[in-house]
C-alpha cells in the first residue's frame, strides 16, 4: 500500500495538537501513515504516534539538525518520502516553509493550509485564500502530492485501532549548502507575548474605535475584571496605539475564545479571519451597520468609551455586593 | 553597498465582505480599492533601510497589470529608487510561474550591472497564500532563503535576521549574500510617503518587462464563500443603560471572575 508521510512537529509533551490534527486529517486518505521526526522527540512520542496511526516512524538526527535549517529538513523529508505519494505537515510557518523547499526539490506543486479533500483520485483539495476568508479548490496533479494541513481543519482524534510503530533511523548526508540558513541563536520571548491572548478564554478587542494610544484604561480594566486578553486591529497596531503582538488577525493571532468583545472595530474580513471561531462575539460599536454589529450574536450601539466604563462599574458592584 | 530588490503584489483592499467573479475564479474587485499585503509593506520599509543604511539601491517589482503601477509608485514615494513592471495577469500564474519571472528580472539585471544582494518579498501573499514564491525564487538562483523575517540588518558579507520560533521566542540566522528573505508583519513600522516623496516618484521611469514563456498556472478550479448567515444580532441597549444586560451576559456566558 502506498504511503502519507507527515513531517510531525513535537513539543515538550509529544506531537503537538496541530500535527496530532494532521495525522488524524491524513488518515481519511487510506494510505499507510508514516511520520518523520526531526532531531530528539519527547519520551513516550512513538507510543503516541502509534495510537494516531502511524505504522513506521522515520527519525532524522545528528549534526546536521541540532539546531533549524529548512534546506536540511526538507533534505530529510525527501529522505523519508521514499515512494510515498503524499508528503504533509500542519500549516504552521515551519510546515508552510519545510513543504515548500520540498515542492522545490521534488519539482512538484504544493498546496499551502488545505481544510478538505474533494476527491482522492484525481486528487482535489480545498485550501484556504484570503486569509481563511475563502476556499480555493486547486487540483494536485504531480506524482507526489505535496499540501499542509491548516490549523483546525479537524479535531485531533486516535485511530481506532492503535499501530506499534517501526523507527526507522534516517541517514540523511546534508550537503552543506542546505545549512547556509540555519539557526544560530534562540533568544527566548516574552513571557505574555501572545501566549496568553491565543489560549484566553476571554479576548477584549479594541479598534480605532479606542481613539489613541490614551483610550485604552477602560479596555484594559475590563480585560483584567474578566481575567483575559487584550487583542487589537491592525489599525491600532499600525498608529502605534499597542505593540504588533496583540494584533488579531490575517497577519495578527487566531483566536478562538468563549467570548470576544469587539470594541469600536468595524469587523473587516481580515480581523474578521483571527476571531470569527469565537464561541459568542459580542460588538459594542457607535454603528448600528458595521460588519461587526451585524455578524454578532450580541451588540450594543454606542460610545465604547461610555459603555466600558459603565460595564466595568457594574461588574464591580455586583461582585462586591 | 547592498542592492536590495521587494517584490510586492497588488491586491484588493476587501473591506467586511467577498464577492465573487461570476466564473467563480476570482474576487471581484471592480468597486475595491487595492493595496498590498502588510507582510509586503514591511519588506519594503526594509529594503529602503538596508539600501540608506549602505548606500545601495532599493528597487521594488510586481507582476501584474499596468494597474500595479499604482502600488510600485507607492513603493517608490516610500524611498525605493527603481521599479519593474512584469506585466501579465497575475491571476494566470502560480507560485512557480511567479518565481520564475522573478528570478529572470534579477539575472537579466545582473548581466546590465547590478547585482542584488537581498531579494525580499512577503512570508505569503494576502490573497493566494502559497507560503512559496520566496523558497521556490532561492532554489532558482540557488541562494539561501530563510522565511518569516520580522527585522535584519545587513553585516558586511552577511545578513542577520530574527524571526519568530514556534515556542514563541525568537530565532537568529546568519546568512551569507546573496540572500532570500521573506518578510513577516511585526518588527517595524513602515513609515508613510511624504509630499516631495510623492513628487520624486512621478518622474521615477518604470522599467516595463514582458514575462517569457507561458505560465503553467495555479491548479485553481474556483474558489468558494462561506454561505452567508442572516444576521442574527441581539442589541442588548444602546449607551451606558446598557451595562446591566451586558453584565447579564457575562454572567450567563460565565465568564465573570
Ligand atoms: C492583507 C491585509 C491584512 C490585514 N490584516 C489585518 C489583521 O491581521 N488584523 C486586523 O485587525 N486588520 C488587518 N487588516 C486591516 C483591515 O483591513 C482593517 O483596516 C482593520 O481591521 C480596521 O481596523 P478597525 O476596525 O480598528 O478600524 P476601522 O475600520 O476604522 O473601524 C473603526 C470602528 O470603530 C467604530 N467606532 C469609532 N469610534 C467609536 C467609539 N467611540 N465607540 C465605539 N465604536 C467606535 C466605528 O464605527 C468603526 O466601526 C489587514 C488588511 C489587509 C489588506
Ligand atoms: N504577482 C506578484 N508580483 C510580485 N511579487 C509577488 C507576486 N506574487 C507573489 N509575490 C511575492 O511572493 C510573496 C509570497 O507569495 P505566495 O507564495 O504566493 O504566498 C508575496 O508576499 C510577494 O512578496
Amino acid at each position: 500500500m502506498s504511503a502519507v508521510l507527515v513531517l510531525v512537529e513535537t513539543d515538550g509533551g509529544g506531537a503537538t495538537e496541530v500535527s496530532r490534527e494532521t495525522l488524524t486529517f491524513v488518515r481519511g486518505l487510506g494510505l499507510d501513515v508514516h511520520a518523520l521526526v526531526v532531531g530528539d522527540g519527547p519520551p513516550g512520542l512513538v507510543d503516541q504516534l502509534g495510537a494516531y496511526g502511524v505504522t513506521t516512524v522515520h527519525h532524522a538526527d545528528g549534526d546536521a539538525f541540532t539546531s533549524y535549517a529548512a534546506a536540511a529538513w526538507a533534505a530529510a523529508v525527501v529522505a523519508a518520502a521514499g515512494d510515498a505519494t503524499v508528503v504533509t505537515a500542519a500549516g504552521t510557518p515551519r510546515g508552510n516553509e519545510v513543504l515548500a523547499h520540498v515542492a522545490c526539490r521534488l519539482g512538484v506543486t504544493m498546496a499551502a493550509n488545505v481544510v478538505e479533500v474533494e476527491s482522492v483520485s484525481p486528487l482535489s483539495v480545498s485550501r484556504q485564500v484570503l486569509g481563511g476568508s475563502a476556499l480555493e479548490e486547486m487540483r494536485l496533479e504531480d506524482a507526489v502530492a505535496v499540501f499542509s494541513v491548516a490549523g483546525h481543519a479537524c479535531d485531533p482524534a486516535e485511530a481506532e485501532s492503535h499501530a506499534t510503530p517501526v523507527v526507522h533511523p534516517l541517514d540523511v548526508s546534508v550537503p552543506e549548502a542546505d545549512l547556509r540558513a540555519r539557526v544560530v541563536r534562540t533568544e527566548p520571548g516574552e513571557p505574555d507575548e501572545s501566549g496568553g491572548l491565543k489560549s484566553a478564554r476571554v479576548v477584549v478587542g479594541a479598534g480605532r474605535g479606542a481613539g489613541g494610544p490614551d483610550g485604552f484604561a477602560d479596555l484594559l480594566e475590563l480585560t483584567e475584571l474578566l481575567g483575559g486578553s487584550l487583542g487589537v486591529s491592525r489599525v491600532v497596531t499600525s498608529l502605534g496605539w499597542r505593540p504588533h503582538h496583540e494584533q488579531v488577525g490575517q497577519t495578527g493571532s487566531r483566536v478562538a475564545p468563549d467570548l470576544y468583545v469587539a470594541c469600536g472595530i468595524s469587523g473587516a474580513i481580515q480581523h474578521w479571519a483571527g476571531m470569527s471561531s469565537s464561541k459568542t462575539i459580542l460588538a459594542i460599536n457607535t454603528d448600528p451597520d458595521a460588519p461587526m454589529v451585524t455578524k454578532a450574536h450580541y451588540a450594543v450601539i454606542g460610545d465604547l468609551h461610555e459603555i466600558v466604563p459603565a460595564v466595568n462599574e457594574e461588574l464591580r458592584r455586583r461582585s462586591a455586593g | 553597498m547592498s542592492n536590495v530588490l521587494v517584490c510586492i503584489k497588488r491586491v484588493p483592499d476587501l473591506g467586511g465582505e467577498i464577492t465573487l467573479t461570476p466564473d467563480g475564479l476570482g474576487v471581484d474587485d471592480s468597486a475595491l480599492g487595492h493595496t498590498v499585503s502588510p507582510h509586503e509593506e514591511c519588506a519594503v520599509e526594509l529594503a529602503i533601510q538596508v539600501a540608506k543604511d549602505t548606500d545601495g539601491q532599493a528597487t521594488v517589482l510586481t507582476l501584474g497589470s499596468s494597474d500595479a503601477v499604482e502600488q510600485l509608485r507607492h513603493a517608490l514615494a516610500l524611498g525605493c529608487t527603481g521599479a519593474v513592471l512584469v506585466e501579465a495577469d497575475a491571476s494566470a500564474y502560480g507560485p512557480a510561474d511567479v518565481a520564475a519571472a522573478i528570478a529572470d528580472v534579477v539575472r537579466a539585471h545582473e548581466a546590465a550591472g547590478t547585482t542584488y544582494d537581498l531579494v525580499l518579498l512577503g512570508n505569503d501573499a494576502s490573497d493566494t497564500g502559497d507560503f512559496q514564491v520566496g523558497i521556490r525564487l532561492s532554489y532558482l538562483l540557488d541562494r539561501p532563503v530563510v522565511a518569516g523575517v520580522s527585522t535584519l540588518s545587513v553585516d558586511g558579507d552577511r545578513v542577520v535576521a530574527r524571526g519568530g520560533a514556534p515556542d514563541g521566542g525568537t530565532e537568529i540566522f546568519e546568512v551569507p549574500l546573496p540572500a532570500v528573505l521573506t518578510v513577516m508583519e511585526g518588527g517595524i513600522e513602515p513609515r508613510y510617503p511624504s509630499i516631495p516623496g510623492r513628487m520624486k516618484a512621478k518622474k521615477v521611469q518604470i522599467e516595463e518587462v514582458a514575462p517569457s514563456g507561458t505560465p503553467a498556472g495555479a491548479g485553481r478550479v474556483r474558489l468558494k464563500l462561506p454561505p452567508v448567515q442572516p444576521s442574527q444580532v441581539e442589541v442588548l441597549g444602546e449607551g451606558p443603560e446598557a451595562a446591566g444586560a451586558v453584565v447579564d451576559l457575562l454572567e450567563k456566558l460565565g465568564v465573570v471572575r
